[in-house]
């Protein structure tokens, strides 16, 4: 009953402006690093990450796939470190470590027993500033990229189609390009492609580093300071904005692949968080987007898949915390016997509901119990924990953030969700993707590609 | 993501646990196994149950069952409908999950651990585990999603290719069927009300509970969820696994990447081989990105994003695999280096370096994976199904010290016989 209690009520203070929680805690060095911590002391564990504000989006056209081929590269040795030695040291250390690269960021992770986190800080503070580019690295990681790329998705159709749809709905905006790259860029991306990337975008002041355990934050500071403190800053390059050109009229698109059930994705385009107080849409949005499909008992659930019986799956997706803009996707499968068509109708029919009836209080109030109950599950991973304070770094907002966006959602009427799903679901903004299925033992095995091209 | 790895791996490589962690361990009135830990960190209760009730069981010609079975619980019981109780569960902030593999169904819950949310969660549990009514019109579209998804994954390379190798390592074994879409056809509302009735027992049942409640809570709870349940149940063992003979199965596909799987059944979780298997594959291919098979098959020559081998002991033999993707008109080359590092591995075993690594991994990462509630959940599950004994975490460390190079050679030897190794290449030239 107690810690229940103080987590409600942590919760109920976030109402209140700027509460002055003791942790997590933030420190900045003097070359612009970032560092936050968060104490959690429940086991003799701790995440250490370093994310960079670098991600795909910041790539440019005939680079595509620069960023997570970095990714890639960072495991390759520094001048002091010969390659696959980072992988080695963390194995030994009891630990595991990966990274990821977005449309927005890159990320590197190490989750290890509280005694290896100065290893782990210098290894990082290493590859910061040091790595080795080795073209003969370099060729053969370029390689195991481009089979990546097969197996997410060239051989995915459902990748496939996603692929294709944010093609078609951002002409101008970079989220247009896929975050592995296109396979054609990846055959010709070169050593100093990835060097001149590293040179750019690698430095302490487009970084911040987020540890989450068993730790003294104290400590820590001291740590990041003997390790990342040393570490020469220098200026990023220019971001220009690339906004995308209003859309105005529906877009449509087709892909054709080995596959059975049919798959539809239709995407709006839509506001994304700028103002984390004064903003009001994306939390209606965010909102939306759980009565329709955020658990078991939303709509899309109890109406498309079990009632209607229209849908083998049925979907709504929508992310306002991000660098670049936001949609708003609704995606499935027909039921065998049904159409895209049907699903496209259905689909549109429980907007148009929304449109013309709301939301029920019955609604509302199990969207703040599902957030509610998030944030104490969260509790349970430090790796959720540091995921959630890297997100919203990464979008530009503070982990100082997290309560109020909670108490924002929280904050949303039902009269704002009928005005959202009015304002922003025209066809106007509307862009829809659809995977024709192609029976398997009629499709050609796709050229070969990837190899060296004569 | 630089690699897939650590979501296929699991098994052998993910057990691990935190020192001083108290298992309690009791038998319920109702006859059901209970394993408790108390923790009272985070205001959460998890509570899982696990029955012999795996495909397995199933009758000749009704593969799906199980899984059907465990599906369908939550889509009506007692008077409660599937919109009710997915409702409630809704309303309350709980949430039902599980599944069905080989051996066993499970059932798990994660609450709130507020009294009030509590109670009505456990009462939905109970209900769903001792009173599903399999409602005709739900198991007419669930057989019918089902049978849908099945000929989706029949035209998925890596569906293709997993299903293939599993019929051609357990020829004529309940391990190695799938569901088809005539056997899932073929099932009725009075098999899932029989299977249930049958599999769904207090004996043999096990229940494991963490979080946030007292030893005298926790055996009121495992009294309640297992009092009510059907009297079927107890101690089940599928029939004896014959082993293959060795053969390469090639299935065409018009895929870019082909998947190839190779491997054979190999160890029962009871083996006292499970360690030396464990530390040893550990550097064959289950240690990421140092392992053996992802130096030589990625790092040195890019022939892949994921490479891995794993141990996946069950009540029987559980398979051994190798698994990888290579784009097709690779898989020549990169079979011959899978094929010398194996051979290599089961001839001369690890070097005195990599055996140390293999442990100081295994070991200095003891707490690392019994870092959570839902991680322990997992642990207490498995010591019960499989009868592991109660000291088997506090055990782990001294177990993988305990390992010889002699012992992880002999043991290969014993487990991976090249005379019985399949491969099944899925989308090849």
């Amino acid at each position: 009953m107690k810690p229940l209690l103080a987590a409600f009520t942590v919760l109920a203070f976030a109402v209140a402006p700027a509460p002055t929680l003791a942790n997590p805690f933030e420190t900045q060095l003097a070359n612009g690093l970032r560092v936050i911590v968060k104490e959690d002391h429940r086991a003799p564990t701790v995440v250490h990450m370093v994310w960079y504000r670098a991600g795909s989006m910041d790539e440019k056209d005939g680079t595509s796939g620069v960023a997570h081929a970095l990714e890639h590269l960072m495991f390759k040795g520094t001048k002091t470190l010969p390659a696959g030695e980072f992988n080695k040291r963390v194995a030994e250390a009891g630990g595991r470590d990966n990274a990821f690269t977005s449309r927005d960021y890159t990320a590197y992770f190490q989750i290890v027993p509280k005694a290896a986190l100065p290893e782990m800080m210098q290894l990082e503070a290493d590859r910061m500033a040091n790595l080795k580019l080795d073209p003969k690295e370099f060729a053969s990681e370029m390689k195991v990229v481009m089979e990546e790329r097969r197996l997410r998705t060239d051989d995915n159709p459902h990748a496939l189609v996603s692929e294709a749809l944010n093609s078609l709905m951002f002409q101008a905006h970079p989220y247009r390009r896929p975050i592995i790259g296109w396979m054609d860029d990846l055959e010709h991306m070169t050593w100093q492609d990835a060097r001149d990337w590293y040179r750019q975008w690698y430095t302490p002041n487009n970084a911040y580093v987020l540890v989450v355990g068993d730790v003294d934050h104290r400590e820590v500071f001291r740590l990041a300071q003997k390790y990342y403190g040393p570490i020469k800053q220098h200026a990023l390059p220019e971001r220009k904005p690339q906004n995308e050109p209003e859309q105005v009229g529906i877009r449509r698109v087709s892909v054709k692949a080995p596959a059975k059930l049919p798959y539809l994705a239709m995407a709006w385009k839509a506001p994304k968080l700028r103002d984390v107080q004064k903003d009001r849409d994306p939390y209606a949005l965010d909102v939306l987007a759980t009565v329709l499909d955020g658990h078991d008992a939303s709509r899309f659930a109890r109406n498309l898949v079990r009632g209607s019986r229209v849908a083998q799956s049925a979907g709504a997706s929508y992310d306002a915390t991000l660098r670049g803009e936001a949609d708003f996707v609704l995606d499935g499968q027909p039921a065998e016997g049904k159409t895209i068509a049907d699903l496209e109708a259905a689909l549109r029919a429980e907007i148009k509901r929304v449109q013309d009836e709301g939301v029920s209080a019955e609604e509302l109030t199990r969207v703040k119990t599902q957030s509610i109950a998030a944030q104490i599950y969260k509790r349970d991973s430090l790796m959720a924990q540091a995921m959630e304070i890297g997100g919203v770094e990464a979008a530009g907002q503070s982990w100082r953030d997290i309560d109020t966006l909670l108490e924002k959602i929280k904050s949303v009427t039902a009269d704002e969700v009928q005005a959202v799903a009015r304002k922003y679901f025209t066809d106007d903004t509307l862009s829809i993707a659809v995977l024709d299925p192609q029976p398997v033992d009629q499709s050609k095995p796709k050229k070969p590609s990837g190899a060296v091209r004569h | 993501m630089r690699t897939l790895i650590f979501l296929l791996l699991s098994f052998l490589t993910s057990t691990l646990a935190l020192a001083g962690v108290k298992i309690e361990h009791w038998i319920a009135p109702s006859g059901a196994k209970v394993y408790f830990v108390e923790t009272r960190v985070v205001p959460i209760l998890d509570v899982q149950l696990d029955f012999a009730a795996g495909g397995a069981f199933v009758p000749a010609g009704k593969s799906g069952l199980a899984g059907l079975t465990q599906g369908l619980l939550e889509t009506g019981a007692g008077d409660l409908d599937e919109e009710h109780i997915a409702g409630r569960l809704v309303d309350i902030g709980a949430r039902l999950g599980g599944g069905a593999d080989s051996d066993r169904a499970s059932v798990s819950l994660r609450t709130l651990s507020d009294k009030s949310q509590r109670e009505a969660a456990l009462d939905l549990l109970r209900t769903v585990l001792s009173a599903p009514t399999f409602p005709q019109s739900v198991l007419e579209r669930e057989r019918g999603r089902t049978i849908a998804s099945i000929r989706e994954a029949e035209t998925r390379p890596d569906a293709i290719a997993a299903k293939r190798f599993a019929a051609a390592i357990y020829p004529g074994h309940p391990y190695g069927v799938s569901p088809t879409v005539e056997s899932v056809g073929a099932i009725t509302r009075e098999d899932l009300v029989a299977f249930h009735r049958q599999h769904y027992g207090a004996k043999g049942a096990v229940v494991s509970i963490i979080g946030d409640v007292s030893r005298a809570e926790a055996e009121a709870i495992a009294q309640r969820l297992t009092e009510a349940l059907p009297a079927g149940g107890g101690d089940l063992v599928p029939p004896a696994v014959t082993l293959p003979v060795r053969e390469t199965i090639k299935i065409a596909h018009p895929a870019a990447q082909s998947h190839i799987h190779i491997g054979l059944p190999a160890i029962r979780r009871s083996d006292p081989d499970y360690f030396p298997l464990l530390v040893g594959n550990y550097t064959l291919g289950g240690g990421g990105f140092v392992s053996r098979l992802m130096k030589e098959v990625r790092e040195k020559r890019g022939y892949a994003y994921s490479v891995y081998s794993y141990f996946a002991p069950r009540k029987l033999e559980g398979p051994f695999e190798i698994g990888l993707q290579t784009k097709r008109e690779q898989v020549p080359e990169a079979l011959k280096v899978v094929d010398e590092v194996l051979t290599e591995y089961v001839a001369k075993g690890p070097t005195a370096k990599e055996l140390a690594a293999a442990k100081k991994n295994l070991v200095d990462g003891f707490a690392l994976r019994m870092d959570s509630n839902a991680k322990l959940l997992g642990y207490l599950s498995t010591i019960g199904f499989y009868e592991l004994p109660l000291t088997y975490l506090d055990d782990f460390p001294a177990k993988v010290k305990a390992v010889t190079a002699q012992q992880v050679k002999a043991a290969f030897a014993r487990h991976v016989k090249a005379e019985n190794l399949v491969t099944v290449i899925v989308a090849t030239d």
